[in-house]
């Protein structure tokens, strides 16, 4: 039992930073309709500044920022540059082009910074709170809860409440309407590039050290467990991504725990293949948008 | 005394994809208070004539004037500059609420009182009750209004309605009848029903291949021999 809630507090910071990565994924998808293959890369690349921004001014937080603000930049660049140039309505190049960034961006980080494992501190401790005797949430998983949740509200508001959030969605559903209704297309995709790709540094910045530390493939496997949260939770669906992040770090906490770490990959797997086989589009897949 | 320059004026529009001429010299205009009517076969060029006024396809030749000064080449610019459009093929953004559709050329705008003006639309339009729902969920004459409130919300002062009666039934193209005829500002209209074109438009241009075969009132251009040819796919003697 207490091993059980262990295990269950675990799961759920681990949840709530995938929660945050594979809403990264799908904020992209709903901006171009690209999955960005790209996004760990980017994100590590991110990771990196904020390194470098703590190394040299000793502040955490200093760091934090520079890691949100260059994920957001280079998430504008990366649209700017690459994406906007291919052709539209074909989701081939895309992907292409997003593993060919991956590529360049993680050789080049390890041609700048080295391949090895360079460790990150949390700015708050990582033992765990003793409650009857059961060791629970750590000030730092409490920490990366509140940062992941306080994040994914923000963007809830931001995309739902506020004018600038109607037209990142005008332009995401219909680009062609959108145009005509006034709404600058081109600068609401690269917006939404940038808010995906500071959501996805920010995962990253979170999860990093809790891990080995920091190097150019330090975020890949954060990618490949968000990527499968993302087409459980319905890929196009924000809360999909929250509810499949969170079920999915709580399942990989418990057979972690119960079983081994080595089959936690397979647990998600068998995840989302039962999800999709009773549900193609995921759990909260919007019905087939009518092209009338 | 000048008089005042037309509200739109399309002048020598000619319009290519690859080999194919879409528009080939077509020229009109549109008064300020008018209905003009666009009609023609299918592929007449009708659509074609509405993306180019709109700056979504590039003319090879001619121009497009509204109020006198040049058409904005940005579609992005063309509500400020007081044009509306539906589109043929609906376009609305069917996970958005009906509102946020109303909205959202409001916004685009920055207009402050986007809510407000907004929900007087949709009062006109009898669409109140339907404000909260997602657009793709309504039966089809509902999303069809949705789209014209969505087009009449900025107040523009030139409307591009591309088959506005079209798949409705007798009441809601009634119903729609009665609505752009109360309309001050000018219209330009593309449609097949010719009641419809008939009952709204103060001028019909008829278009053939690309060209302007015809103009004039109504009563007109319903007599004038060429029409009548173009419709039953005869050539027009020369
Ligand atoms: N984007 C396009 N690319 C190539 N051909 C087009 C395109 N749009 C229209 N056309 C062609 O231009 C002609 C006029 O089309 P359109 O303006 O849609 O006609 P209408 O609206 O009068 O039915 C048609 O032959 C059509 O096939
Ligand atoms: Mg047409």
């Amino acid at each position: 039992m207490d091993r059980l809630l262990f295990l269950l507090a675990a799961g759920l910071a681990r949840g709530a930073v995938l929660a945050l990565f594979a809403l990264s994924l799908v904020i992209v998808w709903r901006a171009a309709r690209v999955v960005n293959f790209a996004q760990a890369a980017m994100a590590a690349a991110a990771v990196y500044a904020a390194f470098h921004a703590t190394a040299a001014t000793g502040s955490y937080w200093i760091g934090l920022a520079t890691g949100l603000a260059a994920g957001a930049l280079l998430g504008a660049a990366v649209e700017r540059g690459l994406m906007r140039r291919l052709p539209a309505h074909a989701p081939l190049p895309g992907i292409i082009v997003a593993i060919g960034l991956v590529m360049v961006l993680q050789a080049g980080l390890a041609i700048a910074f080295g391949p090895e494992h360079r460790p990150m501190h949390p700015p708050f401790s990582q033992r765990p709170f003793v409650i009857g005797g059961v060791p629970l949430l750590s000030p730092y998983d409490l920490f990366t809860l509140g940062a992941a949740a306080a994040v994914m509200a923000a963007l809830a508001l931001l995309f739902n409440r506020t004018p600038l959030g109607l037209r990142l969605r005008a332009a995401a559903f219909a680009p062609e309407t959108a145009r005509l209704a006034g709404v600058r297309v081109p600068r609401m995709v690269a917006l939404g590039w940038a808010l995906s790709a500071a959501a996805a540094a920010l995962a990253a910045l979170l999860l990093v050290p809790t891990e080995l530390g920091l190097n150019p493939h330090a975020v890949d496997l954060l990618f490949v467990n968000a990527f499968a949260v993302a087409v459980i939770g319905g890929l196009d669906s924000p809360a999909g991504a929250l509810l499949a992040g969170i079920g999915t770090g709580l399942l990989v906490s418990l057979v972690t725990g119960y079983a081994s770490a080595s089959a936690a990959p397979l647990a998600v797997l068998a995840l989302m293949t039962l999800v999709l086989l009773v549900r193609p589009g995921g759990l909260l897949a919007a019905k087939e948008a009518r092209t009338a | 005394m000048t008089p005042s320059p037309p509200r739109l004026a399309v002048s020598g529009l000619e319009v290519a994809f690859g080999g194919l001429t879409a528009l080939d010299g077509v020229s009109f205009d549109v008064r300020p208070g008018e209905t003009v009517a666009l009609i023609g076969p299918n592929g007449a060029g009708k659509t074609t004539a509405f993306n180019a006024i709109c700056g979504l396809v590039k003319p090879r030749k001619g121009t497009v004037h509204i109020d006198g000064r040049p058409a904005p080449a940005r579609t992005t610019r063309l509500l400020a500059a007081g044009v509306a459009r539906t589109l043929q093929g609906l376009g609305l953004f069917d996970r958005l609420t009906v509102l946020d559709n109303v909205r959202a050329p409001l916004i685009a705008l920055r207009d402050r009182d986007a809510d407000a003006k907004a929900r007087t639309v949709l009062d006109d339009l009898g669409l109140t009750g339907l404000a909260d729902r997602p657009a793709g969920a309504l039966p089809y004459p509902e999303r069809k209004r949705v789209a014209l409130a969505r087009a009449l919300a900025p107040r523009p002062r030139l409307l591009l309605l591309d088959e506005p009666a079209g798949g409705l039934g007798p009441a809601d193209i009634d119903a729609l009848a009665e609505t752009v005829d109360r309309l001050d500002c000018a219209v330009l209209l593309v449609e097949h029903h010719v009641d419809f074109v008939m009952r709204t438009a103060d001028r019909i241009v008829v278009l053939d291949f690309g060209r302007v075969i015809a103009t004039g009132t109504p009563d007109e251009v319903r007599d004038d021999p060429a029409v009548e040819a173009a419709y039953l796919g005869v050539e027009a003697a020369a």
